[in-house]
C-alpha cells in the first residue's frame, strides 16, 4: 500500500512535469505581444523591447523555462505581468473562494448522490426510485452553465421580482463574515456545480446497491438476524461505496472544469475565474501558476481518493 | 412435537417469464438434536424452501405452515423473524468466501451477531466470547485470528468461523446450505466433522442441504429427495439406501459409484427437470421416469404416502407400496435398462 503510494505520488510529479511543458509549449505557439500591450499603442520600440527585457521575454524559451521551474521548486511561481504581484499572492487570495465553492459543492453532490441512490436501490421500481431516476437524467443532461443560468432566472431573478430576495446573483463573502451570508453567496454555486455530477451518482450508488445486495454475505448478515436498517447501512452501503469512490476520483478532474464555469457565471473571483481573466489578458505566469497549481491539487485529491479506498477495503490495506 | 414442522409449503415467485413455482407442498419435520438431510437435484427448491421458512425469500408468494416451537414462523412478523434467525435458528452457506463481509474483521462479525441478539455483551466480551467460537471450531491461534478478514483465512477455515458464527448463541436448529460443496474432499470431511462434534455437544438440531449422497450416507438420519420443487420420497438413512421406493430415489442412487467398485460406469438419470413455469399435469418426473405410465403422465401422485408399511417411509409415487412387487418391478425394469449395454 504505502509503494502504490509512493509510486502514484511519483507519477503525479511526472504529470506536473508535463503539463509546465504543455502550457509552455501552447502558450508560445500564439503570438505573444504582452510587452506591445503593456507599453500601450503609442510606445516606441525601445519601450517594448524594455519591457520585455524586464519580464523576462527577451531570454530564449528553454531559458525562461528552466527559470521558471527552477522558481517554482523554491516555491516562486513569478509574478503577474500587469501589477509585478506574485502569483501565489493572488493564488492565495482566490484559493478559499474556490474551495468553498469545490469542497461544499461535493459534500452536496456525493451526499445527494449516494442518499438518492442508496432509496432507489432499497425500493427498486418504486415511485420514489423512477422519480429519482427522471430528476437524475434531467440534471445528468444538462450542461454546468446552463443549470447556472437557470438556477440564475428563477431563484434569483424572478423570485427577487417577485420580492423575496433570498439569493444574490453572484459574488463572494468570506467565511469570516459569517456562516449565513457565506453559504448564502454559494448556495447556487453550489447546486449548480453539485446537481449535474450528483445525477451520475444517484444511478451509479443505486446500480451499485443492487449488485451488492444480491451478495451472499448480505444474506449472511439478514441470516444472523441484524435489524434491516443496519443491514443496509453497516453491510450493503460500506460495500456499494467501492464503485462511487473510484468515480470520486475519476470526477475530480471535471469538478475543475465545473467550477471555471460556475465561478464565471457567478462572478466569484476563485481561481477558475481568475484564469480565465489571466487568459484574456495573456498574464502568463499567473494562468500557468494557476493550472499548475490546480493540477497538483488533482493529484493530492487523487492520492486522498485512493487512501479513502484503502480506508474501506482491508484487501486493498493488506497487499 | 417436532422442533420445526413444515407442512404444505408453497412458494412462487413472479417473473416477467412466468409464474415460477419453486416449491409446491413440501411437507417435513425436524426433530431435536436429529439430522434431517435434503437431497436433489440443482433446482429443485432446496435452498429456496429453507430459506423461506427464516424469511429470507423475498418478493415470493408464499402460503403453508412452519410450525417452529409450535409458532409459526410464516405468520411472523419480520421483526420477530428477525429475532429468531441467528438466535434460534443458525444458517451456513455454501460458499464460504461471499458469505462473510470482505471489509470486516470475522471477530467483529461474530461479536454483531451476539450484540444484536444479547444486549449484556459488551463489545469485550462479544470479543472474547469470538475467541471462545472460532477455538471451539478449531481455529487455531484463534486469539489473533479473530482480528483477521475473511481473505486471510483458506476455504474450510472460513467455513469454520461461518458455522462458529452459526452456533453463537446456541441455536436449536441449524441450517446448512451445501455446507461442504465449495470444498476440498479432506476439507469436507473436517468440516462434516466439526458439525457432527458441535451437534453432539450441543444437541442441535441439522437441516443438512446436499447433492451429495456420500455426505448424507455420513450425516443424517432422516432423508427428504425433493424433484421439482415437490419431496419425492422420505424416509429414514438405512431404507433409503437399501430400501428406497421411488424411481427417483433409484435413478440418483444408481449415479453414485458403486462401494467397491464392481460397477465403474455412472448411469445419470438422462433428461433434464421440467421448467418450474410449464410444469407437466402428472407426476414432475413422468418424462424421465422408466417406469412411467399413462396415469403418471395425467395425474400427480398423493403427496408422500405410506409405503412398506413402515409409516415413516414416504413416497409420492403411483408404483405399488408393497414391498416384493415393488422389489420385482425393480429387477424388470432394471433388466431392461441394463440390456442394450
Ligand atoms: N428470486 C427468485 N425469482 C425467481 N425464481 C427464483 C428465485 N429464487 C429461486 N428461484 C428459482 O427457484 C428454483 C429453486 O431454486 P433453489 O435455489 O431453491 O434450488 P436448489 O435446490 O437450492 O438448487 P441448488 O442445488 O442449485 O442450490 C430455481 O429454479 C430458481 O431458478
Ligand atoms: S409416479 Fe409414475 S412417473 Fe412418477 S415416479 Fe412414480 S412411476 Fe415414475
Ligand atoms: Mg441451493
Amino acid at each position: 500500500m504505502i509503494r502504490f503510494l509512493i509510486r502514484r505520488l511519483a507519477l503525479g510529479v511526472v504529470v506536473m512535469w508535463l503539463i509546465t511543458v504543455a502550457v509552455f509549449a501552447l502558450f508560445f505557439i500564439a503570438p505573444n505581444d504582452v510587452a506591445r500591450t503593456l507599453a500601450g499603442r503609442q510606445a516606441t520600440p525601445e519601450v517594448v523591447a524594455s519591457i520585455q527585457a524586464r519580464l523576462g521575454l527577451d531570454q530564449p524559451l528553454w531559458r525562461q523555462y528552466l527559470d521558471f521551474v527552477g522558481n517554482a521548486l523554491h516555491g516562486n511561481l513569478g509574478y503577474d505581468y500587469y501589477h509585478g504581484v506574485p502569483v501565489t499572492t493572488i493564488i492565495a487570495a482566490a484559493l478559499p473562494i474556490t474551495l468553498s465553492l469545490a469542497i461544499g459543492a461535493s459534500v452536496i453532490w456525493l451526499l445527494l448522490g449516494v442518499s438518492t441512490g442508496i432509496v432507489s436501490a432499497v425500493k427498486p421500481r418504486s415511485i420514489a426510485d423512477r422519480g429519482l431516476t427522471v430528476f437524475a437524467l434531467f440534471f445528468y443532461s444538462m450542461p454546468t452553465f446552463l443549470l447556472g443560468l437557470l438556477l440564475l432566472l428563477y431563484l434569483y431573478f424572478y423570485l427577487t421580482l417577485a420580492g423575496y430576495s433570498w439569493f444574490p446573483p453572484g459574488g463572494y463573502v468570506p467565511l469570516s463574515q459569517g456562516v449565513m451570508p457565506w453559504a448564502q453567496h454559494l448556495i447556487l454555486p453550489w447546486l449548480t456545480l453539485a446537481l449535474v455530477l450528483a445525477a451520475t451518482y444517484t444511478r451509479l450508488m443505486r446500480g451499485s446497491m443492487l449488485d451488492v445486495l444480491g451478495e451472499d454475505y448480505i444474506r449472511t448478515a439478514r441470516a444472523k438476524g441484524i435489524r434491516e436498517s443496519r443491514v443496509i447501512g453497516r453491510h450493503a452501503v460500506r460495500s456499494a461505496l467501492t464503485p462511487v469512490v473510484t468515480q470520486f476520483g475519476i470526477d475530480l478532474g471535471q469538478l475543475v472544469g465545473g467550477v471555471v464555469v460556475t465561478e464565471t457565471v457567478f462572478s466569484l473571483p476563485g481561481l477558475g475565474k481568475t484564469a480565465i481573466d489571466a487568459i484574456g489578458q495573456q498574464d502568463f505566469p499567473v494562468i500557468i501558476g494557476i493550472v499548475l497549481f490546480a493540477s497538483a491539487a488533482v493529484v493530492v485529491a487523487n492520492i486522498l481518493v485512493d487512501i479513502g479506498y484503502a480506508v474501506l477495503d482491508p484487501r486493498v490495506r493488506l497487499h | 412435537m417436532a422442533l420445526l414442522e413444515v407442512s404444505e409449503l408453497e412458494v412462487s415467485f413472479t417473473t416477467s417469464d412466468g409464474v415460477v413455482q419453486a416449491v409446491r407442498g413440501l411437507s417435513f419435520d425436524v426433530d431435536e438434536g436429529r439430522t434431517l438431510a435434503i437431497v436433489g437435484e440443482s433446482g429443485s427448491g432446496k435452498s429456496v424452501a429453507t430459506q423461506t421458512i427464516t424469511g429470507l425469500t423475498r418478493g415470493a408468494t408464499v402460503r403453508g405452515t412452519a410450525l417452529f416451537r409450535g409458532r409459526d414462523l410464516l405468520a411472523a412478523s419480520p421483526s420477530e423473524l428477525r429475532r429468531v434467525r441467528g438466535a434460534e435458528i443458525g444458517m451456513i452457506f455454501q460458499d464460504p468466501l461471499s458469505s462473510l463481509h470482505p471489509y470486516y474483521r470475522v471477530g467483529w462479525q461474530i461479536a454483531e451477531m451476539l450484540r444484536a441478539h444479547d444486549r449484556s455483551f459488551s463489545r469485550s466480551k462479544a470479543r472474547a466470547r469470538a475467541v471462545e467460537l472460532l477455538d471451539m471450531v478449531g481455529i487455531p491461534a484463534a486469539d489473533t485470528r479473530v482480528d483477521d478478514y475473511p481473505h486471510q483465512f483458506s476455504g474450510g477455515m472460513r467455513q469454520r468461523v461461518m458455522i462458529a458464527m452459526a452456533m453463537a448463541l446456541n441455536p436449536a436448529l441449524l441450517i446448512a446450505d451445501e455446507p461442504t460443496t465449495a470444498l476440498d474432499v479432506t476439507v469436507q470431511a473436517q468440516v462434516l466433522n466439526v458439525m457432527r462434534r458441535l451437534q453432539q455437544d450441543f444437541g442441535t438440531a441439522i437441516i443438512l442441504i446436499t447433492h451429495d449422497l456420500g455426505v448424507v450416507a455420513e450425516m443424517s438420519d432422516e432423508v427428504v429427495v425433493m424433484y421439482a420443487g415437490r419431496a419425492m420420497e422420505r424416509a429414514p438413512r438405512r431404507e433409503l439406501f437399501y430400501e428406497h421406493h421411488h424411481p427417483y430415489t433409484e435413478g440418483l442412487l444408481a449415479s453414485l459409484p458403486e462401494q467397491g467398485g464392481t460397477r465403474e460406469r455412472l448411469t445419470p438419470i438422462p433428461g433434464a427437470p421440467p421448467s418450474l413455469i410449464r410444469l407437466p399435469p402428472g407426476c414432475p418426473f413422468a418424462p424421465r421416469c422408466p417406469y412411467a405410465w399413462d396415469t403418471c403422465r395425467h395425474d400427480p401422485p398423493p403427496p408422500l404416502a405410506e409405503v412398506f408399511g413402515d409409516p415413516h417411509h414416504r413416497s409420492a409415487c403411483w408404483l405399488s407400496g408393497d414391498r416384493e412387487v415393488r422389489r420385482q418391478q425393480r429387477e424388470t425394469v432394471r433388466g431392461d435398462l441394463q440390456e442394450p449395454a
